[in-house]
């Protein structure tokens, strides 16, 4: 990209200031990709099938945890389709089911049976299931054609057919309320076997006729040692079910189909010379090629977490041999191709990688040349899952490329002979919070900045400092003339064959700080660093033992301002239920963990917050307030905890716990404990507290006031300490539901507003910024989404013009409020934000649809008129519409839609504070914006237009050559000119 | 933290009864007061309990009470007694709470103004504060406001100074710091406005009204027929003479 030219056009300002209705939001058509970027993620997988439905097949499917079933393209990981499926319970996905050229799926715990086409993702038919839990599903073949699929439910159990999902039979299981059923088998012939077992007591089978669902026969077994099919038992060979006991520590063997009254056969595991690692639970792994054919008759036995064993049942159904130990091992898993079944082994070779190989499933003899090294990411997580997909070469040799899953949710497929051919971060499937970090300066502009630096200016006399401009002056001449040799040097170089990438060396702050690094946090607890220009990864970091339920929170500490320090980052990591916290502290360009000690905390963290007192190396304090409210700072320097105690006195913080509806605010003593000195509750019997939102500690307010038609000002109420705090009614019932707004000042828990949505619930999304509140509720009366924008004014005198205090404030604000109609629900909304906040707000907000919606300000103020009036046309008012508008160039993402929006941050990029210092007038400030979800969606907005800056397409060979040939032009009539005026002064 | 040994507070209860002289300040919710209704509700007294100590610890004595008369008119007026001497020593003679940032406390406990019942089982204050300097320098002129939720629980007090900044003025009269100069407001939760669409369309219609009548709509025709037919005439008083022209050519062709 070209860097974007500055151009001072003073004359243009005041037309945009005038225009600000027209946006620039839209991007035209060659634009697209070129300030922003997608990235499509699918979250952690469940189910993953290759298609095998022909050998040069590239597809790769995967269920994931997100109720997604998607589909890649295996030799570049990307996207080929995907379906996202609604969230929570009703969409989870209980089991992938792969045959032909049909994807069979039950969704949402049973509750349908769903078939789609591979090829284009179609859905084939849905088939709605009775009601009951989904216990497990199989096909079910008929003379080596598989018809039709079983669902195993907790009481029933239905056939459907595999071409229109018509349901064949449904029968219900004898004794269900007793009885657990776990399993359903199927080996191609005229029965489908269901397996239940009442724990401890005994198993049955039960064998059901395919064509009209009669029960054929009915046995029960003694099995007082077994407790769940599920977890320890499998089916192999010719239908005989294996099972292991960790008890006994022996598998015990059962063929299905006997006629007789049936007994298991014991087989210690000691006469196998196998043993058992302490306290491990044994696990069988088995494979079934083919539905219409029974199990290969070997099978994994894992004895330990890295100890597996390949056996074999032999052909007498009760004897088993044992074919090959494999110690150290991590995973194992059985693949098919042809008539070859292969097993995949993973062992540990060194410290980064595991060797992978393949071994013939039928003798455990090793297959020559098929090693495939997996290199380990030590920022990642272990491996934890092997898919491999085994084919035939030419020579009839089995070749194969596997999919691991590793614990950090990534994916990584792999080929012969051990290249990596991609990897998936899934993990950003789910990121909880982010942060920008300005990118450091390099070498020679951190010397320049240096060299006017304060410090050095009083150190330094007048000779070394000119010495020292002299000497970065040269430094800024070798940097260039390096620049141009690489330049020269690239294009010698032939065209594609220039690396354009973006590594962690080559990081540097650009002319506007336009690039920046994104710090993702993802609920599984990998740290990511993503460049914001072209979304690639530049590190990561998988913290692990971290909880599921862990709840994060991202401070930045010291930004990259505060050269040589480096930048500091800290991750509070809490769980939620116990609240016991642990810090983790790194340097947010390069994902390194800092080798500061952050402090222990033995108690549940209640409240932590980022004062501005900053220590001797620039870091700012982080306090943190346990249940018993003593206060942790860090870091807890001798210099930090002076500063603290000198201001003790004027360091409050609230605390909030909403099941007990109680605000309550604290003042710091010196001894760093902590002194309750107001309290709010508003009782949890009539309403209970959603949400509560202060305001951004990096937020800029511009201008103090509103200039109103008649020449007044009109000031705003700018508490930087306001809190807004969002209730909802306990009372459900749609007339008497309400949403109540209380805004609260943080620091002496004054009410300063408090107001009531009538019939209204959640869910609400709000932002609090500047002097304004915008809310967002559904109307339980009128049955629609409204928007409620709530201003305060402190009218058209300011109290106390110099300085804000919550402590010196006696009057209340002015407040005004006004609500609209909005025609869409909205999953998210977040405000805009620049450096210096001059620019008109927007606010962003995230549509289910997958939009983005950039939603002027303008259109949400409370002071729009009802009758037009001179005063109001004079100050730019719109008339008040009750329904707010949604154009469709408002859409900042036009149609790169964003799945499941979760979250929007933005960050101001530095071109406003360029501009300030340069023309005072005005500027074009832009910001970054990322909507993450299921997706990962950046861009830039321009809010206020794009008017100093020159369009991307500016036409500089056009304008240069003809700036040229005027200049010539001039040049030669000038000379024309002399000559003439010579000849004429000759004659 | 909040909690006063029960000793204590009835010590502190025993001068301020003997004190006769009290100040009186009452509020309503801007409505009269003295209506018929009111007579059905007899209200209730609540203590109004301060706190200035200058060791930071809280411990609360009885400021006054509150007396609050719920139901459709909520009101509430307070009888509150002078400061005893002890007291202003220690607020502004001794300088103490005063002179290291020391905070003024109040509280109230929580009660519901509309269901008597539940009054009692409640536990727990509302607290709110104010810096002693701030309280001393405005001669305890206070604003005290009492909020209430929607079904009229107390939810919150709060307390303000007017004026609200500390000078460091001294105060000489000791007379000033006798009594307390309050005024004391009840805000309940306001409703937050509806989408005006009715109001909205009633403005469209009269605009409409408004448009649509100098506005009649006249045809094409009957607007500029005056250039339509000369055009009209000329087109074909010109076609008529080429059409004759043509006609001889042909004719001549032939």
């Amino acid at each position: 990209m070209k860097p974007p030219a500055k151009m001072s056009k003073p004359t243009s300002l005041f037309v945009i200031f005038f225009s600000l209705f027209v946006m620039s939001e839209a991007v035209f058509e060659d634009q697209v990709g070129k300030f922003d970027w997608r990235q499509q993620y699918v979250g952690k997988t469940l189910f993953a099938h290759f298609d095998s439905h022909s050998q040069s097949s590239k597809k790769l499917f995967l269920a994931t945890d997100k109720n997604i079933f998607a589909s890649f393209n295996s030799r570049t990981g990307d996207l080929f389709w995907r379906h996202v499926d609604k969230v929570g319970p009703e969409g989870t996905i209980d089991i992938l089911l792969l045959h032909g050229q049909d994807a069979l799926m039950v969704v949402g715990g049973g509750r349908l049976l769903r078939s789609w086409d591979t090829n284009m993702g179609g859905l084939n038919w849905e088939a709605v299931l009775d009601t009951g839990s989904f216990q497990a599903a199989c096909f079910v073949a008929i003379q080596d054609t598989v018809k039709h699929v079983a669902v195993l439910k907790k009481a029933v159990i239905s056939l459907h057919y595999l071409t229109n999902g018509h349901q064949k039979w449904v029968e219900n299981l004898p004794d269900s309320d007793t009885v657990q059923y776990q399993a359903v088998y199927s080996g191609g012939e005229e029965e489908v076997y269901v397996l239940g077992v009442v724990p401890n007591s005994h198993l049955t089978i039960i064998a059901y006729s395919l064509e009209d669902g009669e029960i054929i026969k009915q046995r029960s077994v003694e099995a007082p040692w077994l407790s769940s099919v599920e977890s320890s038992c499998v089916v192999i060979g010719q239908g005989v079910l294996m099972c292991v006991d960790p008890a006994t520590l022996a598998l015990y063997t059962l063929p299905i189909q006997a006629e007789e009254a049936p007994q298991f056969n014991q087989i210690l595991l000691q006469s196998l010379d196998l043993e058992v690692s302490l306290g491990f639970q044994p696990v069988l792994v088995s494979s079934q090629p083919h539905p219409a054919r029974s199990p290969i008759s070997e099978f994994f036995l894992q004895l330990g977490p890295d100890h597996h064993v390949l056996l074999q049942l032999n052909a007498d159904g009760y004897t088993i041999a044992a074919l090959r130990d494999f110690q150290p091992a991590f995973l194992v898993s059985f693949a098919t191709t042809g008539e070859k079944t292969v097993a995949a082994v993973m062992t540990p070779k060194n410290e980064t990688a595991c060797d992978i190989n393949l071994f013939s499933a039928d003798s455990g003899r090793r297959l020559l040349d098929t090693t495939v090294i997996f290199p380990l990411d030590l920022n990642g997580g272990k491996p934890f899952k092997l898919y491999v997909h085994a084919f035939l070469k030419k020579d009839d040799s089995v070749g194969y490329r596997v999919l691991v899953q590793t614990q950090d949710h990534a994916l990584t497929f792999i080929q012969q002979p051990g290249r990596v051919v991609w990897t998936r971060e899934e993990a950003l499937a789910d990121v909880v919070t982010m942060e920008m970090v300005d990118l450091p300066l390099t070498g020679t502009q951190a010397e320049l900045e240096g060299e006017f630096g304060k410090k050095a200016a009083i150190q330094d006399g007048l000779f070394p400092m000119v010495l020292k401009r002299l000497s970065s002056q040269v430094i800024l001449l070798q940097v260039w003339l390096a620049h141009l040799w690489k330049l020269f040097y690239e294009a010698r170089q032939p065209h594609g064959q220039v690396k354009n990438e973006v590594t962690i060396e080559t990081l540097s702050r650009d002319e506007f700080n336009l690039q920046k690094m994104m710090v993702m946090v993802t609920a599984s607890g990998k740290l990511f660093g993503i460049d914001s220009k072209s979304g690639s990864i530049l590190w990561k970091h998988y913290l692990e033992n971290v909880q599921p339920n862990a709840v994060f929170k991202l401070i930045v500490q010291r930004t990259t301002a505060h050269f040589p320090h480096p930048p500091q980052c800290t991750l509070l990591i809490k769980d939620k239920d116990t609240g016991l916290a642990s810090l983790h502290v790194f340097n947010p360009i390069f994902g390194r963990k800092s080798h500061i000690a952050p402090p222990a905390l033995p108690r549940p963290i209640l409240q932590s917050l980022l004062l501005p007192v900053i220590d001797q190396d620039y870091a700012k304090v982080l306090l943190l307030v346990d249940d018993q409210y003593k206060v942790t700072a860090f870091p807890s320097t001798k210099n930090v905890l002076q500063q603290l105690q000198e201001m003790a006195s004027s360091i409050f913080f609230y605390l909030i716990r909403s099941d007990q509806g109680n605000l309550s605010g604290f003042r710091l003593r010196k001894d760093l404990s902590t002194e309750r000195i107001w309290e709010v509750v508003l009782p949890t019997e009539v309403q209970k507290i959603v949400a509560v939102n202060g305001k951004r500690p990096n937020e800029h307010v511009h201008s103090q006031g509103r200039v109103m038609g008649d020449r007044s000002v009109l000031y705003k109420y700018l508490n930087p300490n306001l809190l807004a705090v969002v209730t909802e009614s306990t009372d459900a019932h749609p007339e008497r539901a309400f949403v109540g707004v209380f805004l609260v000042d943080g620091v002496t828990g004054r009410i300063i507003h408090e107001a009531v949505q009538r019939k209204a619930r959640g869910p609400v999304h709000f932002v609090h910024s500047e002097n304004w509140v915008v809310y967002e509720y559904w109307n339980t009366k009128s049955r629609r989404n409204e928007f409620s924008v709530l201003e305060l004014f402190e009218g058209t005198e300011l109290y106390n013009s110099t300085v804000f205090s919550s402590l010196d404030r006696p009057h209340l604000p002015q407040v005004l409020q006004q609500t609209y109609i909005f025609p869409s629900p909205i999953t998210t909304m977040e405000a805009t934000l620049t450096e210096k906040g001059i620019t008109s707000r927007h606010l962003l907000v995230g549509l289910p649809s997958g939009a983005i919606l950039s939603l002027p300000k303008m259109f949400l103020d409370p002071r729009r008129p009802e009758v037009v009036t001179e005063h109001s046309r004079e100050e730019n008012l719109i008339p008040y519409a009750p329904e707010m508008p949604i154009r469709t160039e408002w859409f900042i993402n036009y149609n790169q839609t964003v799945a499941r929006v979760k979250g929007i941050y933005t960050a101001p990029s530095g071109l406003e504070s360029t501009c300030l210092l340069r023309f005072c007038a005005g500027c074009s400030p832009m910001m970054e914006v990322v909507a993450y979800g299921l997706d990962i969606y950046q861009t830039r907005v321009y809010p206020s237009k794009q008017f100093d800056v020159l369009k991307d397409d500016y036409d500089y060979v056009l304008i240069s050559s003809v700036l040229l040939a005027l200049f010539f032009a001039t040049m030669i009539s000038k000379r024309l000119a002399q000559v003439k005026l010579l000849n004429r002064a000759w004659r | 933290m909040a909690s006063v040994p029960r000793s204590f507070l009835l010590l502190s209860i025993i001068p301020t009864i003997l004190i006769l002289c009290a100040d009186f300040a009452c509020c309503n919710t801007g409505r009269k007061t003295g209506d018929g209704l009111d007579t059905d509700f007899s209200g209730f007294s609540v203590p109004l309990e301060h706190s200035f100590q200058v060791d930071d610890v809280s411990r609360f004595r009885m400021r006054g009470a509150l007396q609050l008369r719920g139901g459709r008119e909520t009101s509430v007026s307070l009888s509150q007694s002078q400061l005893s001497e002890e007291d202003r020593n220690t607020l502004k003679v001794g300088e103490e709470v005063a002179a290291v940032d020391g905070l003024y406390k109040i509280r109230v406990p929580r009660v519901s103004l509309t269901d008597r019942q539940t009054e009692r089982q409640m536990d727990g204050y509302l607290t709110a504060f104010v810096r002693a300097c701030s309280l001393v320098e405005s001669h305890l002129s206070d604003v005290i406001t009492l909020h209430t939720d929607v079904s009229g629980y107390l939810i919150g007090v709060s307390i303000v100074t007017i004026p609200g900044a500390c000078r460091g003025t001294e105060v000489e009269d000791e007379v000033d710091l006798e009594a307390f100069n309050t005024t004391l407001t009840i805000i309940a939760p306001t409703n937050a406005p509806q989408p005006e669409t009715a109001l909205f369309i009633e403005r469209m219609d009269i605009e409409h009204e408004k448009r649509g009548k100098p506005q009649e709509q006249k045809s094409f025709f009957a607007k500029y027929w005056m250039y339509i037919v000369p055009l009209v005439l000329f087109l074909m008083m010109s076609g008529a003479q080429d059409q004759s022209g043509g006609g001889a050519a042909n004719g001549g062709g032939r």
